[in-house]
């Protein structure tokens, strides 16, 4: 099981052939409180880059591009009610969607632990 | 200038604060080809008397609902207006405030539209009402909107009872594009819009009382939308016809725009006016517009704050549900502080009160030789045929100090089958005497 | 993701100090559910007969649970509550981008004359020849001050004016058979109104930076121009509160690329009377009347917007507009040629034309152009005398109406641009604009307006510079725990949106104890 990260923040963490996604510690910090999330539907085909889900405090409203391509498998439904989750633990029960990796190659791309710690030092 | 209170003096001290040689150089960044380059010729100012004199000029040229028997409905409607609406909303802290951005020092304006939102929804007995839109005609443009983004389908159908203004104002909005259907005019009430519901259909638009004073059996057409996957829209020009009909959300609504003026607000010639809209809880966040919400400040203590505005404009930008931004909030101001002095005992007092002297107009008019009634049923509007073309004979009764009503031709002058209609209104202002006055003039005037 | 953290702070702050808020003169004021009842109503109204109905059976079967209040209690409960909001009569109020400047009686008093409120809009014309008149003469005025070849009166705010402008130009663009252009220049200093209507029409928006000093260059708007592109929309003076010095190269530029200048004309007081925008060679711009011609901003509307329009655009006007005709005004209601049709069922905000014109006649041409220059020596007023605590972001050169500071000056202080706004609560001043022009970090923009007298300045002035030499010297708690002295502290928005309570809900009923 790995991580991987985006330059803008979302996390995916691979299983198989599974990546779960959501956005990461320093990204929730920066955007506060999080009141809602607009989820994606499941079996919705993402390409790498495309806008995914929709996270919003009460000033600001943040996209979450897809880190891969894929379909979506599942999403996080506790989200709705409890929006929250994202602030206080957003690497486990606040994750936002599953998706299946269509092009696993895409996860090289990616920024590993080091260099997204790098990035936001 | 009695509004600016610098002398020259004064100026002259503060450009040396800014060590500005003349006012001149503080626009220094005008091109100097664009800078005061011009006689505007304009007049001089002036002293209050002097503007008054002018104003009150123009005003006289005008002739008022009051000085004589008044018909005219049509999507504005003459009522009275207690002289406590208007003496509150002239106070400092209603009428000189801004939008509520602070709201620490704006629970005045909060909890008012708090307590409007409630008003609103409780009419239409829907979940949620918003905090106002311009009209009943834009809010209804947006209500369109909202249904193709709330659907994902395209297709809409207005119907022929919808004030032909409205229409038109969908009609700019949406560009005329291909998915749009404007049902053509039904002042007999026929034609029917569930005829035209399909699976791409996104919502039926519906006037009640339509246009034409005609009321109709909506949840017949909520039950045939939703059975197609569409939306009801649902529009009231006259929202006093709530103090007595069935309320959007008892017969299945999805979206309720209406008209706001009857309640609180004058005539103006059209404007300002207030759309109200409600809505399903479950459609909050495409509904357009400004929405007040209830929490707790600091010390825990109940306060009021504008939510959900990540719908917004000035959040969301190009991905807003709407470009809003002002709502009307001193026209619904008006209506709250009308409708919580009227309550529901007045309300339902003056819904009966108009539906009466609607019905004295009508038993009236039909025993006019030459006038033949159209309608069946109706709240305080109807509309009648003459053997004559409405439009002049409007203007002749007019010369004879009567507003007799609106001419259907004056907003569909395309359609010769509405040539001889007329449209006549009554509120709780129609005197024994004016329905009495119309009846010696139309007679004459037939005859 | 998209890093949207532009947004202000939303907690409640630091409540470091034991509860103060509000005054005993404010006590809390239940909501009209809580004092009224369905039986309670303040209007008389004789109890109606009604023989036979005609309603058809579509009466209501069930109550509304409609509260209602006799007079005396009405008054009270709405005196009480306006007694919660800050307004420009009781206080300076310089909200940036709003100009909160005083609205004269005298507008609301010609407002409510019968021959102006009482007229329906659609009586005869023959009737309200007065009102076209009244129209005509405001759209005069507007078009003399613009030097502009049309007026459109109808839209109902300035973002209703700004859809209209837009749509004015996507019309010619379709008669001309250009429907191919479908990018719009926005830049990113814009207010988010600009995008929000390019994108409603279906344009796809493209930013136009900002060069350091908050202005535009031409050269990046000619090197975004193509045969695409339908439009820029520029705000000048801009939401920074500066000149574009280079609008008519701007203009020139977006012309010859065969695109139309909207100007969004918020800030028009700052210039009326003195620069005609037609002279930049704008086609279109909305004016709100609310905010240059001092209709009451009401607590949020109703507003009104009214676009001026080059002749280029003229013909797209939409209906409905008054026309001389044989020594008669007649009211053209219907779309012909170009018109792009209606986008109001009536005839505008007649109302505010009403107050608009009255407060044009009052300050005469002359007034309006001294209006203009005081509005924007207050503003320079308060930037040379903040100069010094502050952190200017563009540099010391005049600005227009407004004076912007950014949040440098706080850096280290554990205070923010919020924090810091709420203190000027305290000090009973309504906070000027936060955060917003965006492209300014922690933006304070201030909007003093002509209305404000050199000794109201001054003092504003002093308790500027207190709060800031006191936020330097690291007393926080003033800061993070204001405001004290609102009838409210700051209100959790983080709850009102997770969990909207968007309207009142009777409380369940307690059971009762059976005798």
């Amino acid at each position: 099981m790995t991580t991987k990260f985006t330059p803008d923040h979302e996390y995916i963490r691979v299983e198989g052939s599974t990546g779960i996604v959501g956005i990461t510690p320093y990204a929730q910090n920066a955007l506060g409180d999080i009141v809602f999330v607009e989820l994606p539907s499941v079996g919705k085909v993402l390409k790498k880059g495309d806008e995914a889900a929709v996270v919003e405090s009460v000033k600001a409203a943040s996209e979450i591009y897809a880190p891969v391509s894929g379909t979506v498998t599942e999403v996080n439904a506790e989200l709705s009610g409890n929006p929250g989750l994202i602030n206080s633990d957003p690497e486990a029960s606040g994750w936002i969607y599953k998706i299946a990796i269509s092009q696993a190659g895409e996860l090289d791309g990616l920024l590993d632990d080091a260099a997204y710690a790098d990035l936001t030092k | 200038m009695r509004y600016l209170p610098h002398s020259d003096a004064e100026r002259a001290e503060m450009l040396g604060v800014i060590g500005a040689s003349s006012i001149e150089a503080l626009f220094s960044a005008v091109p100097a080809k664009a800078l005061k380059t011009f006689d505007l010729n304009l007049p001089q100012h002036s002293p209050e008397y002097l503007v008054e004199a002018h104003m009150k000029a123009l005003a006289g040229k005008n002739r008022a609902g009051s000085d004589g028997p008044f018909f005219v409905g049509a999507g504005a409607y003459r009522h009275h207006v207690p002289a406590t609406v208007d003496h509150l909303i002239q106070r400092s802290e209603w009428l000189t405030a801004y939008t509520p951005y602070q709201p620490e020092i704006s629970q005045g304006t909060l909890q008012m539209l708090f307590e409007f939102q409630t008003q609103v929804a409780k009419i239409t007995s829907m979940d949620v009402a918003n905090a106002s839109l311009y009209d009943g005609s834009t809010g209804t443009a947006e209500a369109v909107l909202m249904a193709r983004r709330l659907t994902r389908r395209n297709k809409i159908v207005l119907s022929g009872g919808l004030h032909p203004h409205y229409r038109d104002v969908v009609r700019s909005y949406l560009k005329d594009d291909a998915d749009l259907e404007c049902l053509s005019a039904s002042p007999e009430g026929q034609g029917d819009i569930l005829d035209h519901i399909d699976e791409t259909t996104a919502a039926i638009v519906i006037q009640t009382p339509d246009f034409y004073g005609h009321l109709r059996n909506l949840k017949t057409a909520a039950d045939a939308a939703h059975a197609k996957g569409a939306l009801l829209i649902v529009v009231v020009t006259e929202i006093v016809s709530l103090g007595l009909l069935e309320s959007p959300g008892a017969y299945g609504a999805d979206i309720v725009v209406a008209e706001g003026q009857s309640i609180g607000n004058a005539l103006n010639f059209g404007g300002p006016y207030l759309g109200l809209m409600a809505t399903r809880k479950e459609f909050i966040r495409q509904m357009p517009g400004r929405l007040c919400g209830e929490t707790v400040d600091a010390d825990g203590q109940r306060g009021f704050v504008l939510t959900l505005s990540t719908r917004e404009q000035h959040i969301r930008r190009e991905k807003a549900t709407s470009n809003i931004c002002t709502n009307s909030g001193l026209c619904a101001l008006a209506f709250s502080i009308h409708m919580g002095l009227l309550g529901e005992a007045g309300f339902t007092k003056l819904a009966r009160l108009n539906h009466a002297r609607a019905c004295a107009l009508a038993d009236a008019l039909a025993g006019i030789p030459g006038v033949e009634l159209l309608n069946k049923t109706f709240f305080n509007e109807m509309t009648i045929r003459v053997a004559v073309p409405a439009a002049p004979l409007v203007e002749a009764l007019a010369a004879r100090g009567i507003l007799a009503g609106v001419p259907v031709s004056r907003l569909e002058p395309e359609n010769p089958n509405v040539a001889n209609l007329l449209v006549l209104a009554a509120t709780e202002l129609t005197t024994d005497e004016d329905i009495a006055a119309l009846v010696a003039a139309l007679t004459e005037e037939l005859a | 993701m998209s890093m949207n953290t532009q947004g202000r702070p939303t907690g409640t702050g630091t409540s470091g100090f034991a509860s103060t808020s509000g005054s005993s003169m404010l006590p809390n004021e239940p909501l009209l559910f809580e004092i009224g009842d369905t039986e309670h109503s303040g209007v008389d109204l004789p109890d109606a007969e009604i023989s036979t109905s005609r309603l058809g059976g579509f009466e209501r079967k069930s109550a509304l649970d409609l509260a209602g209040l006799t007079e005396p209690e009405a008054m009270r409960h709405y005196v009480r509550l306006s007694r919660l909001n800050h307004s420009i009569d009781s206080g300076m109020y310089p909200l940036g981008s709003c100009t909160m400047k005083h609205n004269p009686r005298l507008n609301e008093k010609i407002a409510r004359l019968p021959g102006f409120a009482d007229i329906h809009p659609l009586q005869p014309v023959s009737t309200v020849q007065g009102a076209l008149e009244l129209m005509n003469q405001l759209a005069n005025w507007l078009m003399t001050l613009t030097n502009t070849a049309a007026v459109a009166l109808t839209p109902k705010a300035g973002a209703h004016g700004e859809l209209l402008g837009m749509m004015a130009i996507k019309a010619a663009q379709d008669a001309a058979g250009q429907s191919h252009r479908r990018i719009v220049l926005v830049p990113e200093s814009a207010h988010g109104t600009n995008p929000a209507t390019a994108a409603f029409l279906g344009y796809t928006v493209k930013p136009i930076p900002a060069r350091d000093d908050g202005t535009v260059d031409v050269q990046a708007v000619k090197d975004a121009l193509s045969p695409d592109v339908a439009a820029i929309m520029l705000t000048n003076p801009n939401t920074c509160g500066l000149f574009e010095p280079q609008v008519i190269e701007i203009a020139q530029a977006v012309h010859d690329a065969g695109a139309f200048f909207y100007c969004d004309g918020a800030n028009f007081n700052a210039i009326m009377g003195v620069v005609r925008p037609g002279d930049l060679g704008i086609d279109a711009m909305h004016i709100n009347l609310h905010k240059t011609f001092s209709t009451p901003h009401g607590g949020g509307g109703p507003g009104a917007g009214p676009v001026v329009l080059s002749a280029a655009l003229a013909p797209f006007a939409p209906v409905p507009f008054v026309r001389q005709h044989a020594g008669v005004l007649e009211l053209v209601e219907h779309a012909e040629g170009d018109s792009l049709g209606r986008i109001t069922a009536f005839q505008g905000q007649m109302g505010m034309y009403v107050r608009a014109l009255t407060y044009m006649l009052s300050h005469g041409g002359d007034g309006l152009a001294q209006a203009a220059q005081d509005a924007v020596l207050n503003a320079n007023y308060i930037k040379a005398r903040l100069a010094h605590a502050f952190s200017v972001p563009f540099g010391d050169y005049p600005t227009m109406h407004e004076a912007l500071f950014d949040d440098t000056f706080l850096a280290g202080t554990g205070v923010t641009t919020l924090d810091f706004s709420k203190a000027l609560i305290d000090e009973g001043f309504h906070p000027m604009t936060m955060y917003f022009p965006l492209v300014v970090h922690g933006a304070m923009l201030i909007e003093p307006t002509e209305s404000e007298s050199k000794q109201t300045l001054d003092r504003f002035c002093e308790v500027m510079e207190e709060l800031a030499a006191d936020a330097k010297a690291g007393n926080t708690e003033r800061f993070t725990a204001a405001p004290m002295k609102a009838p409210r502290r700051r209100l959790d928005e983080t709850r009102a949106a997770r969990s909207p309570i968007l309207r009142w809900e009777r409380p369940e009923e307690l059971p009762q104890a059976a005798e």
